[in-house]
């Protein structure tokens, strides 16, 4: 084993230099992934909503997106199903009908390739109240009140799956914010905004990440598919000056972890929603989409080389 | 103490941990659960599409998508908001503001995803949605005033809601009763929409909340008199007490003592 690179913290200085020195266009082009997924979160509701209420048609008298992110049919033949709820109601005691399980299959193949949450990231509406609780609580001067650690999401999962069973209903499905946001948008709101409210304010004065980054059971569960997503972040580490820009604007930094990622090459944590903020952001240009099996062969291909040089 | 060995710190470090770990999540697994408790609690009282499970087995099914609300003809059906007062996301109809029309293909039912809206139901007609009942102290037609408007307006006329005629003296025209029979009357909440009185006189309820039940016990017994004196053979019951002391079956204080 070769000794560990050394980083000079000249390097990574520099780099954050480059940041600050980007140009007004260079500024704005590293917004892209987030405008690109405002457009993907609005648009799908949009979609719904158009559906909903003002007849948007496929087709003569087909509906084109018919439903909401828990369940829906696009142009009359392709089914989608949430596979969380369908398992939280399949543990309720119902045996659910075919066009909702091959629904669910659906979705969960489409995330299985592009990455677990990328619902997280790039559909969930609710990421719209917490990044700008994320935001806001980065340049407002807000101290650390406690730390939870992340993991508890995975027990917030179980629970829910859990008190599926005991009570016979969908557990998340009946009190999930999401579903409050999302069906409020299209059918009609309620008293749903106030569970946003809280979200943002517990995300904004209480813990930072709170809901996305340490509860929400329903990240928790693409958390668990994205393990085997295709699509993920590659790392470059002969590029890296460990400037930790990176983590300081991820979501969910411990994905982020630079010893981690020289030894594997790729952001491997289920927990990596795609959202392109480190990618768009690396002034080393560090950090890029890539499909896992190509960074696999690259990472071999470099390991190779750094081995036998010659 | 002193003599005794130090006990395993990190040993109690983790059991400590684990009993903290429990306590939060038993905390936590409860408030949940008290939540989802109170909130099916509302349910007894939701009118809900046609084909629907039973009230529990509807709360399990339903995945809340509105697919059914959106392919609506009539566009009764909503999703109730959070904090309402039925249980939150699920497809309901108030029949005062959105009376169901009973499409024959059942459109709602079969965009329903899930089975919560049952294929199981082939006709509109067999839908049971609720029942139609009367409160006879405010209906027009209790009061002897031709009205009649629900009897008209019922998509199963003569058989879901029928009338009966009650003639009375000379100087006033007869009643015209409007009866609803539960072996007929899906709940689509025509007649409750026609009503013309300020508050409906006529409304559909779930059955559950209205709809008694006779028992096996009974026996119809000018209807069935050949079966149940067959059954019933006054020579095969015990005539006289078990033991000495204690009374006949079938005695007691109305008719001990007799012959």
């Amino acid at each position: 084993m070769s000794t560990p690179p050394a980083y000079p913290r000249s390097a990574a200085l520099d780099s954050i230099e480059k940041l600050h020195a980007r140009t007004l266009p260079a500024r704005l082009w590293s917004w892209r992934y987030l405008v690109l997924r405002r457009l993907t979160q609005f648009g799908v509701l949009l979609l719904f909503f158009g559906t909903a209420h003002w007849g948007w048609e496929a087709a003569k008298g087909v509906p084109l997106l018919n439903g909401n992110l828990s369940a829906s049919e696009l142009a009359g033949v392709l089914p989608m199903t949430d596979p969380f709820a369908a398992l939280q109601i399949f543990l309720a005691g119902h045996v659910l009908h075919t066009e909702s399980l091959l629904g669910a299959a659906i979705v969960l193949g489409f995330y299985a390739l592009v990455g677990g949450r990328v619902f997280c990231a790039w559909v969930c509406p609710v990421n719209a109240v917490t990044d700008l609780a994320g935001w806001l609580r980065q340049h407002l001067p807000v101290s650390t009140l406690f730390s939870l650690p992340r993991g508890i999401r995975y027990f917030v999962l179980a629970a829910a799956l859990i008190l599926s069973v005991i009570a016979g209903v969908a557990a998340f499905e009946w009190v999930s914010p999401i579903g409050m946001l999302q069906r409020g948008l299209i059918y009609g709101m309620g008293l749903g905004f106030l569970s946003l409210i809280a979200i943002f304010l517990f995300d904004l004065l209480i813990l930072k990440n709170g809901w996305c980054g340490h509860l929400c059971p329903l990240g928790a569960f693409w958390s668990l598919v994205g393990k085997v997503a295709l699509l993920r972040v590659r790392f470059d580490k002969t590029s890296c000056t460990h400037c930790g820009e990176c983590a300081r604007v991820c979501p969910e930094p411990q994905v982020l972890n630079l010893k981690k990622l020289e030894r594997t090459g790729w952001v491997v944590s289920g927990e990596c929603s795609n959202c392109g903020r480190c990618t768009a952001l690396c002034p080393e240009d560090s950090l890029n989409f890539d499909l896992r099996p190509l960074i696999r062969a690259r990472h071999a291909a470099t390991l190779a080389k750094a081995a036998n040089p010659h | 103490m002193a003599e005794r060995a130090p006990g395993n710190p990190q040993r109690r470090d983790f059991l400590v941990k684990l009993a903290q770990g429990a306590a939060f999540a038993a905390t936590g697994g409860l408030l949940w659960e008290y939540i989802l408790r109170n909130e099916a609690r509302a349910s007894p009282f939701a009118l809900r599409p046609p084909g629907a499970l039973a009230e529990a087995d509807f709360n399990a099914a339903c995945i809340k998508c509105g697919q059914c609300v959106n392919v609506c003809p009539p566009d009764i059906l909503r999703l109730q908001p959070a904090g309402g007062k039925l249980p939150i996301g699920m497809p309901f109809y108030e029949p005062r503001s959105g009376a169901c029309i009973m499409c024959p293909d059942i459109p709602c039912m079969k965009a329903c995803p899930t089975g919560a809206l049952s294929p199981e139901l082939k006709r509109i007609e067999d839908a049971r949605m609720g029942l139609a009942v009367i409160d006879i102290e405010n209906c027009l037609s209790y009061q002897g005033l031709r009205c009649e408007i629900c009897h008209r307006e019922c998509p199963l006329k003569g058989r879901a809601i029928t009338l009966e005629t009650h003639p009375r003296q000379t100087s006033k025209h007869a009643m015209f009763i409007p009866l609803v029979h539960s072996n007929a009357c899906t709940g689509c909440g025509i007649c409750e929409k026609a009503c013309p009185t300020e508050i409906a006189a006529i409304r559909i309820l779930p059955h559950a909340l209205v709809q008694g039940k006779i028992g096996e016990h009974y026996r119809y017994g000018w209807r069935d008199t050949g079966e149940i004196t067959q059954d019933f053979k006054p020579s095969a019951a015990p005539a006289a007490p078990a033991k000495p002391g204690e009374a006949a079956p079938g005695m007691d204080y109305l008719n001990a003592g007799e012959p």
